[in-house]
């Protein structure tokens, strides 16, 4: 099983690694949509300083869920998810297997970048490492809750927008919790309870979000 | 090694009856020929029997036993060969068998040896290093069927496996099926036309379809 | 044939039922408006908007009530692949959508006058927000293939994966500290409200839950005879007649 696990994931990093730039896209997504912020509220550094959290972790969203339509998509156009799903393999673990590398290749590059991004946003310091954990505990429930939603809109008409449609507003409890801790953190409070509730969110999202995701994908090659 | 049966089958796709009442049973070293018209359930059978999908009515089972009971044992038993040839553009071939192969258990150590022979059978040796999007329909075809032959499993589910391929490469696929069949393997296939393999037992679908009833 | 069978009995059952309802509805509703109206006091505090609650309380009901029917109804129509099930699940999504936003607005509309503002983003609107998403989610999903039994399936999964916001709405009064105030009926120790005031919001929230059942009765209905039509239309195109 571990070894099974470890070829899904070394493929599919392989894969993304090969053809293309689809987590680059998305971490150079990311950057653009975060840069737009000061042009449209005014360059005022202590206004951006204020919602930078907000921004970045908005941005981060939106980054993840432009990736997450080709999760499944290109291995049902071509059959090869037929063929996974007939590997003897439990499909909850290739679910996650599946998960896990579209984290590292497209969640993961978020958290290093995201620093880089507070600083031109003028968050206060004290913030930095609150973010970076917050990210490291939400961009991959982001990917897990994500996948569920990648694997409902499979071979539905307007995937894409539907996608949005379905995953957004599930969404929503990371995105108040990661802006709560980095607040907290850069306003000089302690930011360990709302990284629990992350991580509460997370441990969730690894036990309901593979079920509910093979689920789906059964019954789209059905 | 074991038997196959399937009883009072019944396929219903979308909001359709695509056939029913479809019994059969075969045992070591047997083929089934699925002819048909278009639309009578040939590739729906062999999801089916793969286990892609539930029939909507009537039971598969391997050696008595429903091969929805334990799911992973099914398929680790069975190779299914579809309409898709399932190769990525930018791996080479020798890449996606040895994943394939890899997930089904086949070690490291015999893996070379054993994508060699497949790939010699079907007469693509020269293919080994080559990059999936420089393919041909008939060559990713040839390597979509050496996948099943690299991983050994007892039960061969094809769709219109002939389809793209050359004389040749139909020469080499029959070899292969009577190679398998002669170990004891199984073969379902469906087919338009050609020659069937010896001593299979066809089955047409359109005579069992809700088509054919009302023909 | 034996897929129809339990339909033909759900169609009868209906046909008798359905007028029941729509009774029901109509003498439940007015005896709840005049009594919401003319019986119940207005409050020292809040003057006559307080009648608003007689609409925006059992909405919020109908809201995670139907939600909860559209979970049951679509587990059972994923188990155990129960064909009136999934339709009845489907009609029930854009009423429950219409009844939370009906809470939203008449929460928005009682919001201003009491705590100035037509929003907050507290947690109990915020849920309820993403329960009304999450139905426009499964309306969306549900039609957005072209074979009905997939979107069934697909947006019964998405119905039970938005399950968990149910409990998240219900105690997010009582986990945060909000405006919204905690529930007044709904209570261990009997309800902590006024008879006069108890009795209009029960009216309403009976004549709303008939409505519920009249418009299922109504669209399950009618989505067996469209799906009659399918069967003919696809009959036709078979050419077997």
């Amino acid at each position: 099983m571990l070894r099974s696990a470890v070829i899904l994931v070394r493929r599919d990093v392989r894969l993304a690694f090969r053809q293309g730039m689809d987590s680059l896209m998305a971490v150079a997504f990311f950057v653009l949509a975060v840069v737009l912020f000061p042009f449209g509220v005014g360059p005022e550094p202590n206004i951006l300083a204020r919602i930078a959290a907000g921004i970045i972790w908005v941005s981060a969203l939106l980054a993840s869920m432009l990736s997450l339509e080709r999760l499944f998509q290109a291995d049902y156009e071509d059959g090869s998810l037929e063929l996974l799903v007939l590997q003897p393999i439990p499909l909850e673990v290739l679910v996650a297997t599946k998960v896990f590398a579209h984290w590292l290749t497209s969640g993961l590059p978020l958290v290093v970048v995201a620093p880089l991004l507070a600083l031109i946003l003028n968050m206060a310091p004290e913030g930095f490492w609150a973010l970076m954990a917050a990210l490291a505990f939400g961009t991959p429930s982001l990917s897990l809750i994500g996948a569920v939603g990648a694997a409902l809109v499979l071979g539905s008409r307007r995937g894409g927008v539907l996608l949005s449609l379905l995953i957004l507003p599930l969404y929503i409890p990371v995105l108040i919790f990661g802006v709560a801790a980095v607040d907290a953190a850069a306003e000089g409070f302690a930011a360990k309870p709302h990284l629990m509730m992350m991580a509460g969110i997370l441990l969730a999202s690894l036990v309901l979000a593979p079920w509910a995701s093979a689920a789906a994908l059964r019954q789209a090659l059905e | 090694m074991g038997a196959f049966s399937a009883k009072g089958l019944a396929c219903v796709r979308g909001e359709r009856t695509v056939f029913v009442g479809l019994d059969f049973s075969i045992g070591p070293g047997d083929a089934i020929v699925l002819t048909g018209a278009n639309g009578s359930g040939k590739s729906s059978l062999l999801r089916l029997l793969a286990g892609l999908a539930p029939p909507a009515a009537g039971t598969i089972a391997w050696n008595q036993e429903d091969i929805r009971k334990d799911p992973n044992a099914h398929h680790a038993r069975c190779h299914y060969v579809g309409h898709l040839d399932a190769l990525k553009p930018v791996l080479t071939v020798t890449e996606q068998l040895t994943y394939w192969a890899a997930l089904r258990g086949v070690s490291d150590s015999g893996m070379s040896e054993a994508i060699l022979t497949a790939l010699s059978d079907l007469g693509i040796a020269h293919l080994a290093a080559v990059p999936g999007r420089y393919l041909s329909a008939g060559q990713k075809r040839r390597v979509n069927l050496a996948r099943i032959l690299v991983a050994p499993a007892t039960l061969w589910l094809l769709d219109e496996p002939r389809t793209a391929l050359d004389d040749d490469a139909k020469r080499r696929l029959d070899t292969a099926i009577a190679r398998h069949r002669a170990n004891g393997g199984l073969v379902v296939l469906s087919m338009h036309g050609g020659d069937r393999p010896q001593g299979a037992i066809t089955i047409d679908l359109t005579a069992r379809s809700a088509l054919g009833m009302a023909c | 044939m034996q897929y129809f069978a339990n339909p033909t009995r759900f169609m009868k059952l209906t046909q008798r039922l359905g007028p029941l309802f729509a009774a029901a509805t109509v003498l439940l509703f007015g005896l709840g408006v005049y009594f919401a109206l003319f019986f119940s006091p207005a409050d020292y505090q809040q003057g006559e908007s307080v009648r608003i609650m007689y609409v925006h309380v059992p909405a919020a009901w109908m809201a995670l009530f139907c939600y909860i029917s559209m979970v049951i109804a679509a587990a059972v129509g994923l188990i155990w692949k129960h064909p009136v099930a999934d339709l009845a699940a489907k009609a029930t999504a854009p009423v429950g959508a219409a009844f939370t936003f009906l809470a939203l607005v008449t929460g928005s509309l009682w919001g201003k006058p009491m705590w100035g503002t037509w929003w907050v983003w507290d947690a109990r609107l915020t849920s309820v927000l993403v329960l009304f998403f999450l139905y426009l989610g499964y309306i969306a999903l549900n039609s957005a293939f072209d074979d009905p039994t997939r979107g069934a399936r697909a947006s019964a999964i998405l119905a039970l994966v938005g399950a968990v916001n149910l409990p998240i709405i219900k105690f997010s009064v009582d986990w945060w500290n909000t405006l919204h105030q905690p529930s007044s009926v709904v209570r261990l120790d009997g309800p902590a409200i006024h008879p006069s005031m108890l009795w209009p919001l029960l009216l309403m929230a009976g004549a709303f839950t008939c409505y519920y059942m009249w418009v299922l009765c109504l669209r399950v209905r009618s989505e067996i005879i469209a799906h009659k039509v399918r069967a003919l239309r696809l009959r036709q195109a078979h050419g077997w007649e």
